[in-house]
């Protein structure tokens, strides 16, 4: 197959333009100060206080975000499993993942107002209505809820392809159903989790338009932080450098999450 | 298989009642005759109408269509070619070198996508608009496309490609006539996905459209941040109608070429 190689020059071309040049730009960037000169200010200014602050809180709110999606997701996939139409419910599981992010965000605004339904249902019970939008209670739930789908497809993915005997045998052998999932299922289906947390950890320390639209100014990310440098203060260079280390983030996350037989996407 | 207890398939319903809860909710007041997302007053098709009126709204759906289309296609070309051409590398050390950058843009958050091209564009010169949301759509669908195509292309048996060789196939022939039509299903499977990410995105477009163009996604967020709007829920009706529309397409596709797949292997 060798002749097919001439295939390769646009591919390379791409890889080269749009994988190695953004990234050796961003970190090029992160050097330079507003008038172009280069410094390292970017870098002392994201080891002060206010940004080491922001980046722990960022990754705070993703943990957490990530421990309570988990906690949904698995138990979802697990009796999605069992259930007789799987392959038509996990559709249904993925349909709400299709419409557009946006639009199931600014659903929050109505649902969260100071008006809406959630506010409503308090009401009922006595209680005064409440601003729980721009909170960051609002933040993490939208996020959970957003983050949903996309950790139970890889969980459903792993549980499904877990032998059923294996879990037999356990009993079998007079495991609980406690132990058999701590001990067999869990650590059969760990890939599928791995995966699943990093579809859910990276963007929840990135996505911005959560934060703007739900959070208001209450909540800071790193994303968040980078949308702020680069299109409202236009400072390109410190934007850079919180996007070297929201780089760092993910490299380190993908080597904590990676999995040893190559796994692939979907 | 056991069945599923009663607690179970209440979590489960709980979980799809939450899940498809904001989105019906938009929906139900896409209806409203009053402009709030509280108070229904009355059945109006209003803002549907109002939607297929702003002619500034039908540009930006068109446009969004557009470069959808044009971005899935081309990426589609680059990363069929790209796959191609990974596959006839002997050397095992590049190809996962290869492989490796082909997953940094599909890994990498959006938004240091989105700030990396606009400093890329800036420096190159190209002018903030269509033509860079193009190229950027491009560029984080070409890895998806390759993913898709990769595994149809390593399952194929090489001695197809030997025999066409031997029977006096010429190099174009053996691509055309054999090689594609043989991973064709990975190359729509490809396609289908950069057209989803395409329609999906918003960061990176955000970051790189310039002030004149905009898509969707970026519509609905300036439309979101300045408050709540029918518009957008009337939006959003349209757009889960679509997506359930496509994702049983897609699921239907899947399926069938799934079984003709394992008809053909076994």
């Amino acid at each position: 197959m060798a002749k097919q190689r001439g295939a390769l020059f646009p591919y390379i071309i791409w890889i080269a333009l749009f994988v190695i040049a953004p990234i050796a730009l961003i970190v090029y960037y992160s050097m330079l100060d507003l008038s172009g000169n280069f410094t390292i200010a970017n870098y002392k200014a994201f080891f002060s206080p206010v940004y080491l602050k922001m980046t722990l809180t960022s990754f705070w709110y993703a943990f957490l975000i990530t421990l309570f999606t988990l906690m949904i997701a698995y138990p979802t996939a697990y009796l999605l499993t069992k259930t007789k139409h799987k392959q038509l419910w996990l559709m249904l599981i993925i349909i709400p993942s299709w419409i557009n992010l946006l639009l199931k965000t600014y659903a929050f605004i109505g649902i969260f107002g100071l008006y809406g339904p959630i506010n409503a249902a308090v009401e009922v019970f006595g209680f005064e209505p409440k601003q729980i939008l721009f909170t960051d209670f609002s933040f993490i739930f939208v996020s959970v809820y957003i983050f949903i789908p996309f950790m139970i497809i890889p969980i459903f993915n792993s549980l499904d392809k877990l032998n059923p005997t294996l879990i037999y045998a356990a009993r079998d052998l007079g495991a609980s159903s406690f132990t058999t999932f701590l001990r067999v299922i869990f650590p059969l289906t760990i890939d599928g989790v791995k995966s699943g947390i990093q579809v859910t950890f990276i963007p929840a320390l990135s996505l911005f338009m959560i934060t703007r639209l739900i959070a208001g100014n209450q909540v800071i990310t790193l994303g968040t932080a980078i949308e702020q440098q680069f299109l409202v203060s236009q400072n390109w260079g410190m934007g850079s450098t919180i996007a070297v280390f929201l780089i760092l983030s993910m490299v380190v996350i993908m080597f904590l999450t990676g999995q040893k037989k190559g796994g692939r996407v979907r | 298989m056991r069945k599923l207890s009663s607690a179970s398939k209440l979590y489960l319903i709980i979980v799809f009642l939450v899940l498809y809860a904001p989105i019906f909710y938009l929906i139900y007041y896409s209806f409203n005759s009053g402009g709030s997302m509280n108070d229904f007053e009355s059945f109006t098709l209003e803002h549907y109408k109002a939607v297929f009126k702003d002619s500034r709204l039908i540009v930006i759906l068109i446009n969004t269509v557009i470069v959808a289309l044009l971005s899935g296609l081309i990426a589609t070309i680059f990363g069929t070619l790209g796959a191609i051409g990974i596959v006839s590398i002997k050397d095992k050390k590049i190809r996962n070198t290869l492989l490796s950058l082909n997953n940094v843009l599909i890994v990498s958050p959006d938004v240091v996508i989105g700030a990396s091209f606009l400093i890329l564009f800036t420096m190159i010169g190209v002018k903030l608009g269509f033509a860079s949301v193009v190229v950027s759509h491009v560029a984080f669908s070409v890895p998806i496309v390759v993913l898709m195509v990769l595994p149809k292309l390593l399952e194929m048996n090489t001695s197809l490609i030997d025999a066409a060789r031997d029977l006096g196939a010429s190099k174009r022939d053996v691509l055309t006539r054999v090689i594609l039509p043989y991973i064709k299903p990975g190359i729509f499977a490809g396609f289908f996905l950069a057209l989803t990410y395409s329609l999906d995105d918003f960061a990176v477009t955000f970051f790189v459209t310039g002030n004149g163009f905009s898509t969707l996604s970026v519509e609905i967020y300036s439309m979101a941040r300045t408050g709540i709007s029918l518009t957008i829920n009337a939006i959003s009706g349209l757009v889960f109608l679509v997506t359930v529309f496509v994702v049983i397409g897609y699921y239907f596709f899947n399926n069938r070429s799934k079984r003709i797949h394992e008809g053909v292997q076994r």
